[in-house]
């Protein structure tokens, strides 16, 4: 992959960045929903953004029956079907800040807890384990001034590069929604149609191969028609 | 360009044209930061066993990344293998109490080891310490001045807890510790990393075959080319459950004709090996239908043929640390029917990549399902395959050992923006 040339100084580029990233046990597991209830109101924000995103990013099989850990294991380690849709339908986008993201998951889980008779538990080898991770966040040295420019190296963009651009950029931008989007609005106009079909992509069932996928489809589609 | 980089740069183009030349681009920027790092990784085996077929590749790709990375490796007698085989059982949960006596020769040849590697270990920027044999190597290198971090290839989930406090005196002042999965991870006092292993798809066990190779490997061990077969390959040990393979061979085979081929070899570190071999022996005498194979360590172009002629590859493991042979047969594009523990769960998915059983009935019945729905069978073995590329090939096992090593070398243990 070769460096793009800025040739428009007063354009934005847009700066291909690259991330890794590494999980880390906290020590902290739930044996039932009572103490994962406890752990979710102390646990540190990161290790929630872990379990709803991080995940994209460790070895998953790319078919989840559900869209984050938290549900995940709702449905395969207590058997509850009900509380695993009810936190699968809690998405982090709709929050402006994480605090209040956790006070949402908590509260969906106490709810469930009043319906509760008796305490749902795991069995020994069905615990949740609280994760976090470190992500390093480097410079690819790609830039990219126009927009059309970038469609070529979509394809060959790492999942680092996905993940970072894609997901992280969630809580990272204003609009909570992908770097590209974000770009496109300082490009003019004309560009308005692409990042509206940007931003109305659900990155929650597909992995990061998946979403390079669907992302270079979108910019190809739109040159194509503008090209007609 | 001197040679030495030419071979370097072929190594990483060959593994660019599996995982597609960004990974490895990504790798390279990613490895900048860490250029000229001593690296040494520990353990106790060259041969056999999932971790020495790690660190043969592990070790030339950092290289290759510019990293300045080596292996050495340990020596003991029999008392110290002993010792150390039954630390492994006693992290997997067997209740076995260690003598003194073998704990004293552990403690003996970890310093005479250290006496012999001090000067390499001390000024190296990272040493990995894989496994128990060699834990205690930290405690004799005062002068250390890199970072420490022992690497558990073992499921240590229910540790028998006797075991594990002795061996904790010896683990707590690492800097880090890496598990293979969150399930393994216990309580000690500095980070602990989730690295899942890894295999190579460009090692002998592991590379494309072509069909006359296989064929004379059916020759050879008198195979059947018109019977399914299944298979397991692992190392002669009661956590394999070896025998456990043979009963579902039995039940499955009351109903569906096929062969079974149990393979495997011995690693110089497994004192129990021959006597669970016998165990097999036995119960399967007089059964032209199965084939008991034990094979040398560099048998790996052997395997590699008998997991791409089986139809079906079982890891009926009752404990597993991650389970390498479960990723190999998933990379020949085989559906692996494995004991539902440890690191096969997150490998083998249910009616996606495979089947997840606990009983010898269980696998019998997956076998059975599995021979009698074709299409089935090979639709997930394509998925299996894609599974592992995606995320059980060595360069993401690479990927995360960098961005361990970028984190300890910062010291920070959360967002790290490098250079920006």
């Amino acid at each position: 992959m070769t460096e793009s040339a800025v040739d428009n100084a007063e354009a934005t580029p847009f700066t291909v960045r690259d991330c890794a990233l590494i999980s880390l046990a906290t020590g902290l597991k739930a044996h039932n929903l009572r103490e994962f209830s406890d752990i979710l109101k102390r646990i540190p924000l990161e290790s929630i953004e872990h379990h709803l995103w991080g995940r994209l990013l460790q070895p998953r099989f790319d078919e989840p029956e559900y869209n984050n850990d938290f549900a995940s294991w709702a449905f395969h380690g207590l058997n509850d079907k009900i509380l695993a849709e009810r936190l699968s339908m809690v998405l982090p986008t709709d929050f402006d800040d994480q605090e209040a993201l956790r006070q949402e998951l908590v509260e969906v889980v106490e709810e469930r807890l009043d319906e509760c008779e008796m305490v749902p538990w795991a069995k020994k080898d069905n615990q949740f384990h609280f994760l976090r991770s470190q992500i390093v966040i480097f410079d690819s040295r790609l830039r990219f001034v126009q927009p059309v420019d970038i469609v070529p190296y979509l394809p060959h963009l790492s999942t680092g590069s996905i993940y970072y651009h894609f997901i992280d950029a969630r809580n990272r931008t204003d609009e909570r929604c992908d770097d590209f989007s974000a770009w496109l609005a300082g490009c003019g106009p004309e560009y308005q149609p692409l990042r509206e079909r940007l931003c109305s992509v659900d990155p929650y069932f597909s992995s990061l191969q998946n979403i390079r996928q669907i992302v270079t489809d979108l910019f190809q589609a739109f040159f194509e028609e503008e090209a007609q | 360009m001197n040679p030495g980089d030419r071979n370097d740069s072929l190594l990483l183009d060959r593994y660019a044209e599996v995982t597609g030349p960004e990974v490895i681009h990504h790798l390279q920027q990613l490895a900048a930061p860490l250029k000229g790092a001593k690296v040494v990784h520990v353990n106790s085996t060259r041969e056999g066993g999932g971790v020495a077929e790690i660190m043969r590749k592990l070790i030339p790709l950092k290289r290759a990344l510019g990293i300045d990375a080596s292996w050495e490796v340990i020596r003991g007698g029999a008392a110290f293998y002993e010792c150390t085989k039954g630390f492994h059982n006693g992290l997997q949960g067997i209740r076995r109490p260690m003598s003194q006596s073998l704990l004293d020769e552990y403690e003996k040849v970890n310093a005479a080891n250290a006496e012999e590697l001090r000067g390499r270990l001390e000024e190296a920027d990272f040493v990995v310490i894989h496994d128990p044999q060699p834990a205690p190597l930290l405690s004799h290198c005062t002068g250390r001045r890199g970072r420490w971090l022992w690497r558990c290839h073992i499921d240590a989930s229910h540790p028998y807890r006797p075991v594990w406090k002795y061996l904790r005196q010896w683990l707590t002042p690492y800097d880090a510790s890496i598990f293979s999965i969150p399930q393994f991870a216990q309580l000690l006092p500095h980070p602990q990393y989730i690295v899942a292993p890894s295999i190579d798809p460009l090692s002998e066990k592991n590379c494309d075959l072509p069909e006359e190779e296989l064929e004379a490997v059916r020759h050879r061990f008198g195979l059947d080319p018109e019977l399914p077969m299944i298979l397991q390959v692992s190392r002669y040990d009661r956590f394999k459950d070896p025998l456990g393979v043979v009963q579902a061979y039995r039940l499955a085979s009351k109903l569906t004709p096929l062969q079974l081929v149990l393979a495997g070899g011995g690693a110089s570190d497994d004192p129990e090996g021959e006597a669970v071999l016998d165990e097999v022996r036995q119960a399967v005498a007089g059964d032209p239908r199965v084939k008991v194979l034990l094979l040398p360590a560099d048998a790996h172009h052997t395997i590699n043929a008998l997991q791409r002629i089986a139809d079906i590859v079982l890891q009926k493991s009752i404990r597993e640390g991650f389970g390498l042979t479960v990723a190999e047969a998933m990379w020949k594009a085989k559906p692996v029917i494995g004991g539902d523990t440890g690191g096969i769960r997150l490998q083998v998915f249910d009616h996606y990549t495979g089947f997840l059983v606990r009983t010898p009935e269980g696998a019998a019945l997956r076998i059975r399902y599995l021979l009698h729905r074709r299409e089935l069978l090979r639709e997930m073995g394509q998925r299996a395959r894609r599974f592992v590329g995606e995320n059980y090939l060595i360069t993401r096992h690479l990927r995360e050992y960098l961005a361990m090593m970028l984190g300890l070398q910062s010291g920070t243990e959360g967002r790290m923006e490098l250079g920006l």
